[in-house]
């Protein structure tokens, strides 16, 4: 049978980061919306929501970076220098939520302090992601095996348009967890903030994707081209299907429909940028085939890869089934 | 305002700085996850409400080392990249499956079992949390294990081939993973991890005896870590030992800068005791010297020759003083661990364990000494190897992005400020923690009933509370 290790790779890396981001999504889209939470009490059970799994949603961020380091170093030798003030943005914001959600519990006194830089960590590191992803959609520089642009190409109004449509999309994320995993006021807060949030993530899909195809010509080729277009037209259909459901599970206030709608949203965007991506792992300057590490690396790899993230799934599913169900106000450890 | 500085330069001072802040933790954190596992298998074997308090006692500390662990864990796997993308581009084929393998067998472990550790006692039972617990202290293990493998193929590389392009390749994944100074590396961190928690525990204890030498807590932690440390220090000297040997064989001019040894000798090196070693001059100035103890200690033989850096070309040469002087701050701490290690023998001997004030003071004040000890050996090893990244074969200076001077200073202005920021929050909140003694129902994961009762029976409750 012909394989090719550089597309299996790079789907594994694509599904790593898709993990990455609709789990570590809703716990930073959480922290977005964390100043709208005004009680102690609406607080506490928002960060116990999902105290006991954060870590682990934040792990695939590191598969995600470290199997692009393994996987593809030479576009991870070009890429990481490319975005160097949004990695390092994003490295200090996840710091700073990352030990709030310890520190909160040790000083009443300095809590407001630390629910404080769990908002703004989470705000300042989804707003790098987003930017991160518009720097590689428009194109980066390359010269050899280097990155040959400047500091601040990354920063254009394409990039910070896709870090805005991010933190409203994270921040729906956050919210629709929210319907899911509580009760009472806190709920029917998340309902509403919920509609709105939802509003602004399908002007955030709209604005992105009526401005990705003019970024290159290659874009538009692949989305309008005849007959592409009877495929890709799919994904804006979808999205539109999608929204409808979401809008009735909302209105008829169902548990969990909201948050796996949500997740199905996401899905659809980030399947729409693979279409508009692929094959580069650098657009326009470095295709995956080209990026590949050596066989050897890719197939050892690939061995851990295919026996250990199977076992990963199931024992993250556990623990998520154990901490299931709505939170109770007064549990946690502290 | 940076455009003077050198870019290379600020690259490794950002490096040396976030990796120093980082290996702090999980130096602390190996250790404390094995002490936790075994508190609660003694608590679940003997019962005894001291194992519970104490392991609840110690959770605490554990959830805020190891979230300063993870956040500056994940700095460390993007950093590479960010600051060092020639050196990423060049061993990303050979160190980039190493990381990957840590990230699958030993991070994934912690993070998806920590929940359950931290907050899932009365939801799982005891005996599901308890295997909780060993998974996230297998999970540090591993770790260790993939994280030392990567960092001594840098030091000792092999089985591995260049390709076109100028990367590193595999030829014989055993024998890169399981590279020459590869177990020496592994025990010998591994050690200083058991021996750094067991100084903290036995400070914390002994500062608990200070002021109330009945506490039952403070003596069952002091106890446990005089025992930890009588053992496991003398092995830690014989395995530094055998450590510096392979060093000696596979980087002789890093072994050279440890011991200052500038200049060759013929019929016998001495040791320096102390010294300032001038790199200009390439002398030892005012060196305090034991005639052909080197040779003894590195050749077995008082008469061995023994090479000097004369003998390696002058910009291979890793630089001196450094080396030299946390070489011996290491191995100075070690010898005092070891001291305190028997010290608490002989006062346990003596029926004094719990009353020695000057034995808890030892104690108390060597609590620190693990973390030096740890930063300690780490420069030696590290600024040992310069010039280089990859041992003998790819220069830090042909390592570095290509990186503006005002990109990396800016960083890591930003990285020294929030750093400090955290970090020290963080300590705060330990030591506020270790300042009470563990006490009787010492507060961990709570509630007498499940925290959720949707669908889960009571009984593990139930039974913590019988046993507990």
């Amino acid at each position: 049978m012909d394989y090719d290790l550089a597309t299996i790779w790079a789907l594994i890396i694509a599904f790593a980061v898709f993990v990455y981001v609709v789990m570590d999504g809703f716990d930073l889209g959480l922290g977005i919306l964390f100043p709208l939470f005004r009680t102690k009490r609406d607080r506490d059970v928002v960060m116990n929501s999902v105290a006991p799994v954060w870590d682990g949603n934040e792990t695939w961020l590191v598969l995600g970076g470290g199997g692009l380091f393994a996987a593809f170093p030479l576009a991870y030798a070009v890429l990481m220098p490319a975005l160097y003030t949004p990695i390092i943005a994003m490295l200090l914001g996840l710091v700073f939520r990352g030990v709030a959600f310890e520190f909160r519990w040790r000083s009443l006194r300095e809590r407001n302090r630390w629910d404080l830089a769990f908002f703004l960590g989470s705000l300042i590191a989804t707003l790098a992601q987003g930017i991160a992803l518009g720097a590689i959609l428009q194109g980066v520089a390359v010269e050899g095996r280097a990155y040959a642009g400047g500091w601040w190409d990354w920063l254009t109004p394409f990039s910070v348009l896709t870090g805005l449509a991010l933190v409203t999309g994270y921040a729906l994320l956050g919210a629709t967890w929210l319907v899911m995993k509580t009760t009472g006021e806190l709920r029917d807060q998340a309902y509403r903030l919920s509609r709105w949030l939802l509003l602004a993530m399908l002007i955030a899909i709209v604005a992105v994707s009526a401005a990705t195809p003019f970024l290159s010509y290659d874009y538009s080729e692949r989305w309008f081209a005849w007959p592409n277009v009877l495929a890709t037209a799919q994904v804006p259909l979808a999205v539109a299907i999608v929204t409808a459901l979401l809008l009735r599970a909302l209105t008829q206030r169902r548990d969990y429909q909201p948050f796996l709608l949500t997740l199905c949203l996401f899905a659809l965007s980030y399947a729409g940028l693979g279409i508009s991506i692929w094959p580069y792992v650098v657009p326009r300057s470095i295709t995956v085939w080209q990026a590949a590490a050596p066989e050897s690396s890719q197939l050892f790899m690939l061995v851990g890869v295919a026996i250990l993230v199977p076992i990963i799934l199931v024992y993250t599913a556990w623990a998520y089934w154990v901490f299931r169900g709505k939170v109770d106000p007064d549990s946690g450890y502290h | 305002m940076f455009e003077s500085l050198d870019p290379v330069v600020l690259a490794r001072a950002q490096f040396a700085f976030t990796v120093s802040f980082h290996i702090i933790f999980p130096a602390f954190s190996i250790g404390l996850a094995s002490f936790l596992a075994v508190l609660e298998a003694l608590w679940l074997w003997t019962g005894r409400e001291v194992f519970i308090n104490l392991f609840n006692y110690w959770l605490k500390i554990f959830a805020i080392a190891f979230g300063m662990g993870v956040v500056s864990g994940i700095v460390m796997s993007y950093q590479f990249g960010t600051n060092w993308s020639v050196f990423s581009d060049k061993t990303g084929p050979v160190l980039g499956p190493l990381m990957a393998y840590e990230v699958l067998t030993a991070f994934f472990l912690e993070a998806g079992f920590l929940g359950v550790m931290l907050f899932g006692l009365k939801r799982v039972g005891p005996k599901l949390h308890f295997m909780a617990t060993l998974m996230v202290a297998i999970g540090t293990l591993m770790s260790a294990f993939w994280i030392l493998s990567a960092n001594s193929w840098m030091h000792t590389p092999a089985g591995y081939a260049v390709n076109a392009d100028g990367q590193f390749v595999a030829a014989d994944w055993f024998k890169l993973i399981f590279n020459p100074s590869f177990p020496y590396r592994l025990v010998h961190m591994v050690l200083a991890a058991y021996l750094t928690t067991s100084l903290v525990v036995g400070a914390v204890g002994a500062y608990h005896l200070l002021k109330n030498s009945r506490q039952p807590g403070a003596r069952m932690m002091f106890s446990m870590a005089m025992w930890m440390l009588m053992i496991v220090a003398p092995i830690q000297i014989f395995a530094g030992d055998l450590h510096g040997l392979n060093t000696l064989e596979h980087q002789p001019a890093k072994v050279m800068a440890m011991e200052g040894h500038y200049q060759s000798h013929p019929d016998g090196a001495p040791f320096i005791l102390f010294g300032l070693p001038d790199q200009d001059a390439a002398v030892v100035r005012y060196a305090l010297e034991i005639p052909k103890l080197s040779s003894l200690i590195l050749k077995h033989s008082l008469d061995a020759p023994l090479a000097g850096l004369d003998t390696v070309p002058r910009e291979d040469w890793p630089p001196v003083p450094i080396t030299f002087w946390s070489f011996r701050i290491m191995v100075g701490l070690g010898l005092l661990m070891a001291a305190l290690g028997f010290l608490g023998l002989w006062v346990r001997w003596r029926g004094r364990l719990y009353d020695s004030r000057p034995t808890h003071r030892f104690a108390l004040m060597m609590g620190p000494a693990g973390f030096v000890a740890v930063l300690a050996g780490w420069v030696t090893t590290e600024t040992g190897r310069q010039p280089f990244t990859v041992f003998g074969l790819l220069r830090t200076v042909d390592s570095v992005s290509p990186l503006a001077a005002p990109a990396v200073a800016s960083s890591l202005i930003a990285f020294v400020i929030v750093y400090f920021a955290v970090f020290i929050a963080g300590t705060v909140y330990i030591l506020r923690l270790m300042a009470h003694p563990p006490h009787h129902g010492e507060e961990g994961p709570p509630g007498e009933t499940p925290a959720r009762a949707a669908g889960i029976t009571p009984a593990p409750a139930i039974a913590t509370r019988r046993l507990g």
